[in-house]
Formats: C-alpha cells, structure tokens, sequence
C-alpha cells in the first residue's frame, strides 16, 4: 500500500485492474485504492508478471502492506538459489576448519541468525535505503529486495534510480540524467466514470477535513513560514491570452491558470531551490518540476494534485493537462504519483474575489505560490498614471530552506515571465 | 618510501614503552616507576629493564605483591604532586586494586569538589594468545571504559606506544594505559625524533570504501590483515583503530560509517556488555540512517580463555573469521 500524502496511515483496495500472470509494465494502473481523500489510481514501477495478489478488494490494510507480488523477469529464481548454495558451502567450508581447531567452540564462534518473530509482510529495507528512496521517490514496496529474505540494500535502491533514470530519458530522449524524472503520462484516459464497486459510502468530508487537518497543524508546528508578496501587470499576459483564444475554438481556449502555472515553472528554473522538500533536516530540491495545483472539490474540501512537468509542456499541452487533472479529480480518478510528486504548490483564489493569498506550506515541500483576483487598479509606470489588471502574487516559503533573498528572485523571475507571455 | 626510511628506525613495542618511561623519567623529575618486580628483575615483561641501573631504585621502585598497597601510593604520590607511573602486571590483577581506581582515583576529583586531582598513569598488560589461562588473559579495557572519571588508552601501535605516555602525564587526571601483551615483540618503525602523540582520537588506519572495521589493541592487526587479504577480492575495507576507549572519539567512526554504510566491530573483550556493544550502539543511535546492513561484532568467546592453544586461538577473534564475515556482509545482496 503506497503512502499517497503526507498523512495517509490506511488505504483501502478498491479494486484489482490485474490477475495473477498478467503482464504488467511501468506505469500500468494495476489497481484503485480508496485513500481519506479520494480514489487514487495505482501505478506499478516495475515491468514484470504479477505473481500474487495478496489484498481483497474492500480490504482496509496500513501503508507499507504488501498487496502484490509482481515477479521482474530480470531475477529468475535460479539466482537465488545459486546465492543459497554459495552460502551453504561457505558455513561448511567454516566448520570444517572449526572442526580441526576447535570442536566444542564451533556453534558459539558462529551465531546463526534466527529470523526474529515481526509483522508479517513489512517492508525490509536498510535505514540507509530507505533514505535513499526518499531523497529519489523511490517507492519502497515496489522493489524486490536482493536480500537473502529480500532485504532492500541500498543498492537495489540505486539501481532502481538508475533504472528509472535510464526510462525516463529514453522516452524523453533527452541527456540521460541521474534523477528519476517522472514523466506526463501522454496517453489518454478512458471516460471518467463513478467507479465501479466502491465501497459504501464513506464519510468523505469528514477524512478529507482530517488529512487537512493534519497536513495544515504539521505544516504550522513545524514550518518557519515567511510571506513576500508583489503585485504584477497582467495587461501583457491578458493580452496575448485574448488574442491565442481567439484562434482556438471554445473547447480549445486557454484559461488564466495555464500562463500562470507555467510562468511559475519556467521561474523555478531560475530559482530551483523553491521547488524540493525539506526531509530528516535536510533540503532535498527537486530537479524535476511538479506543480500540485489546488483543486476544490464539489462536496467541500480540496485536493492539490500535481502537474507533472509543465516546464516542459507547451500551452495547449498544459491546458489539455490542467483539464484532465480537474475532471479525474473531481471524479476521483487520480494517479498515485500525482498525489505524491508535487514539488511546489499552487493556489489561486482569484475566482472568489480574493486580493492576496497568505499560503500554508503542504509539507514536506518547501514553498507555495498564491493568486488573488486580477483587478483593475491604477497603475503608475514611466512617470504617467494609468488604470491596469493587475494581480497580487504571493510566496509563502519554508524558512528552513530558502531565505527571502531567494524568495524575492523567484518573485521577481515570476513578474519576468508574466510580461514575456509569448515565450510562456 | 625509502626517501622517508633514513629518518626512521625499527624497534619494537616493548622498547618503544620503555623509551617513553626513560624519556619522562629524565624529563620531569616528578615521574617515577612502581610496581612489582619492575626493578631488579626488570618487569615480567621486561619492560622496564634496565631503568634502575639508570635511575636508581628511588626512582624504579619495587612493591610488595599488593596491588591495591601500590595503586593506594600512587594516588597518595600524585597527590602529593608526583607524577608516578604504575604498572601492574595483568589486568587481572589489576581487579585486586579495583577499589583505589573505581572509588578512589576516579572519584577524587568529583569528591573533593575539584580541590584534588589524581594524575596518575596505570599501566598494564592485557589480553591474551600467550597461553597463560584463565587468570591471566583476559582482555578488560572495555570493561574499565565504562568508568567515569578515567582515560582508557589502548596503544596498538609502536608510534603509540611510544608517544602516549608522555601526553598522559600531561594530563590532569588518572590515565590507565592498556599494554596488549601480545604486541611486546612485534617490531615497527619510528622517525628518528617521534615523540608525544594525541590520546583523544582514533585513526583511519586503512582507507576503504566498501565496510569499517572498527578495532583496538592486538585485534587491530588482525583486522589489518583481514582487509589486505579482503583487497585482493576486490572488497576495500577501512580500518579504524580506537586507540582510545574513554572517552571515546566517535566522530572518526560515524563519519567512516558514513562513508562505507557497513561496520564491523573486532573487539577482543567478551561480547556482553563490552566496548563493541557501545560503538554498536552509537552507531545505531547516530548513523542509523546511514547503515545498509546491521552492525557485526566479532568478539572473544563468552568462556574463561581456554589454555589449550588450538582452543584459545579458537576463543580469541580471528583473521579468517574476519574475513569471511565481511564477505558476507558485502556480498550477501549482490
């Protein structure tokens, strides 16, 4: 069961999109899990054949449980028993020596390790592992431990970053990179639809206040938070977004949103450090960029999934995006990596007559960008007084990791991108 | 190499202690040796041969068979402002003088208000492999690290055991220093001009990237050893000597655990409670993030050293057990 927040202690199983023997690859969804805050859908991370399927359907089960046993074709089982046969001759070989030096001492010079009585199903891995799979978003319960019980080392860990590393940069085809860059999911979704065998009405306002809840006391208790906030000329960017719209049918026209976000992703480029973490005491900036865009929801609440890479999508495309990741939330219908990968969020209030947005830090990111409403407000430039669109854009930043130097500059790179709209 | 070799010269451990007591005995007139049969037979060990014919039997003097009698004087002497030197025999013996060094030496400092410091060196020999039994072999520095109130040294080397006499003189406070019986004939080079070393540090002694092995004393050698043999396989090991047992410079071993992500620990004391199972410790407390595998210990059987030779090389840590641990800590993954 993945962690899909930052919060998220129980998931419930939905439903299998697999059996045992089908093929699965990378990204596939192999199945809908119900989390306090809505039906995610679960990615796999592995190529392979799913082997067991160890959760029912409706099953409630701790993040951590293993749900599924998915064989990778790349460790066949002679592997293993190869390692146990050279491991057999090597205590043979040593009692034999022990023999001719020291029968009696023999069993007490040697200590077998008995495996300690524990929850079944826990995920072994190293401390040491288990830090590296944070800092590269490594899902822990997705790889298969080399372990003589399938202990995850931290080389398997480094594999995997390597592994994933090589993925995303052949399908990317850009310079193989180190960082696991996940990718916008390019196919298309089938039609949204309630799904199907879902658990009985669960109290959804309720789980999703207390994930709120719990994610807002966190991010108050334990984020130094600092406010900047600058007001930017919308004029250009309204401007060239009329005059884009006009070319695009309806369905096609471009909301304020997308220049926004993507003038947010194109100047956290320029000021990276605003877009990370900060974990164990640490921060951990993220070299891909994904923006968890705050949605509300319907029925109250809001969920701030993520845009996974808008830098690297031209409008259209993250228009297309932006509309698919509202629908499939308000469906609630997301992908587990869009619930966990957001590396920065963003929340625009504007809709609701909102001048300025004083941000809570979703951790453990690091920052978060505001938008008020776009209002017409007198406008001084170049010695001359004049009426203009103007927005209030605010940073709310994690003290611990950025300082507001830094805050300033991605502000000042943010009111840079807004007046360049033809390169957004 | 042999640019640097014209400056050295080779001797051995028991001549490098030795040169250290004659060094401070004619640098400060304050020193002076005590003990049993330190004098006219020239130490059990042979140490301190022929340093009364040197300096006198005022200065090289011989005690009754009383540990406890001679531990007492010297806290009295280094009281009373001498810098006395005592060496006990064994560590074994040592626990029949338990009493002065736990609840007077250690402790005087503390009772007195900080109006009385005791600097006091104790030396002994410790550990075994020579065959002489039960009585005679065990290996308790971990044991007296558990103290407050004392240093515990454990010089391994020539060089240290050379230089940290002289340090530990300097010091204020009681120093015990912890001779590896063992290590008496092994030869080792020195400069020409070595003199004081530090006794609050430990050593990379081995640079290596794939697993520490932390040691001390006689054991260090073997982990030495190990690693060479382990080099040829392709696996590099650091080692780490303590030197020092109390207080304990925990920032070298963390930052190697730090590097290598695999520790183990050869310690020659017995498992339980000993000096290997407070490293363990620290390093779980400290670098838990920074661990691939559990902490191994490698110690000396929980038995009362066997006299039988095959049975005490048996008891004791050894090279090939070394070895074949740290394959499998390295290799049990990959």
């Amino acid at each position: 069961m993945p962690g899909l927040g930052a919060d998220m202690v129980t998931g419930a199983l939905v439903e299998w999109k697999v059996k045992p023997g089908d093929r699965v690859k990378r990204g596939d969804i192999i199945a809908v899990v119900d989390t306090d805050k809505a039906a995610i859908e679960i990615e796999v991370f592995e190529d392979g054949i799913v082997e067991d399927l160890r959760v029912q359907p409706g099953q409630t089960v701790p993040v951590g449980t293993v749900m599924a046993i998915i064989r990778t074709e790349a460790v066949p089982f002679a592997a293993e028993i190869a390692a146990a046969k050279e491991e057999k001759v090597l205590v043979e070989g040593t009692r034999k020596i022990m023999e001719i030096e020291a029968p009696p001492l023999a069993e007490v010079v040697i200590p077998s390790r008995q495996p300690l009585a524990g929850r079944a199903g826990r995920i072994k891995a190293s401390p040491y592992a288990r830090r590296l799979a944070a800092e590269h978003s490594i899902d822990l319960g997705a790889l298969r431990g080399t372990g003589p019980q399938g202990e995850i080392y931290a080389s398997d860990v480094e594999s995997a970053v390597s592994a994933a590393g090589q993925e995303s940069s052949k399908e990317a085809g850009g310079a193989p990179t180190e960082e696991p860059v996940p990718l916008v999911t390019k196919e298309k979704l089938p039609p949204t639809s309630p799904i199907a065998g879902k658990p009985a009405a669960t109290d959804y306002q309720a789980a999703i206040r207390r994930a709120i809840a719990a994610a807002m006391a966190r991010s108050n208790r334990e984020i130094p938070h600092y406010y900047l906030q600058t007001r930017i000329d919308m004029s250009r960017t309204l401007h060239w977004l009329e005059s884009e719209n006009l070319k695009r049918s309806i369905k096609e026209r471009i909301l304020l949103a997308v220049p926004l976000i993507k003038a947010v992703a194109l100047a956290l480029g320029e000021v990276p450090e605003l877009n990370g973490y900060w974990i164990d005491d640490r921060h951990q900036v993220q070299e891909s960029i994904n923006i968890g865009f705050a949605i509300s929801l319907r029925q109250g609440g809001l969920i701030t999934p993520a845009i996974l890479g808008p830098d690297l999508m031209s409008v259209d495309e993250l228009m297309e995006a932006l509309k698919d990741l509202i629908t499939r939330t308000r469906a609630g219908r997301l992908r587990s990596s869009e619930m966990t990968e957001a590396t920065i969020t963003v929340t625009s209030l504007g809709d609701f007559g909102v001048e300025t947005v004083y941000g809570v830090i979703y951790p453990p990111q690091v920052a978060l960008v505001g938008f008020g409403k776009v209002m017409e407000q007198p406008w001084a430039e170049n010695g001359l007084l004049g009426a203009r669109p103007v927005v209030t854009a605010t940073l709310a930043g994690d003290h611990r990791a950025t300082d507001g130097r830094r805050g300033a500059q991605f502000l000042d790179a943010l009111n840079r991108r807004l007046q360049e709209p033809s390169k957004l | 190499m042999s640019n640097g070799m014209e400056h050295m010269r080779k001797l051995t451990y028991r001549e490098a202690v030795r040169e250290a007591m004659r060094d401070a005995l004619r640098k400060d007139e304050r020193v002076f040796l005590m003990g049993e049969d330190v004098g006219r037979y020239g130490g059990c060990f042979a140490v301190s041969k022929g340093l009364i014919e040197e300096f006198g039997p005022e200065r090289i003097r011989d005690t009754p068979l009383c540990e406890s009698t001679f531990v007492g004087a010297g806290i009295g002497a280094a009281l009373g402002g001498m810098r006395p030197i005592v060496e006990i025999m064994t560590v074994n013996f040592s626990l029949l003088a338990a009493d002065q060094i736990l609840n007077n030496t250690a402790t005087y400092l503390h009772m007195s208000g900080g109006l009385f410091n005791v600097p006091l060196i104790i030396r002994m020999a410790t550990g075994g492999g020579r065959q002489l039994a039960a009585q005679h072999s065990h290996c308790l520095s971990g044991w007296y690290a558990h103290i407050p109130g004392i240093k515990v040294l454990t010089p391994a080397t020539v060089e240290d055991a050379r230089g940290m006499l002289w340090t530990a003189l300097d010091d204020p406070d009681p120093v015990l220093i912890f001779e590896n019986s063992g290590l008496y004939n092994m030869e080792g080079f020195l400069p020409i001009d070595a003199g004081p070393v530090d006794i609050d540090s430990a050593r990379v002694r081995r640079a290596g990237k794939d697993l520490t092995i932390i040691s001390y004393s006689a054991s260090l050698f073997k982990a030495l050893d190990a690693a060479e043999t382990l080099s040829k396989e392709g696996i590099e090991a650091e080692v780490i000597d303590l030197r020092t047992l109390r207080p304990l410079d925990e920032r070298t071993f963390l930052d190697s655990a730090a590097r290598t992500h695999r520790v183990l620990i050869v310690d020659e004391g017995w498992r339980s409670g000993s000096i290997s199972a407070e490293v363990s410790a620290r390093i779980m407390e400290k670098a838990f993030f920074e661990l691939d595998a559990a902490v191994e210990r490698i110690c000396s059987a929980e038995v009362p050293m066997p006299y039988a030779k095959h049975l005490e090389e048996a008891a004791l840590p050894r090279m090939e057990k070394i070895i074949e641990v740290v394959r499998k800590m390295v290799r049990s993954h990959g």
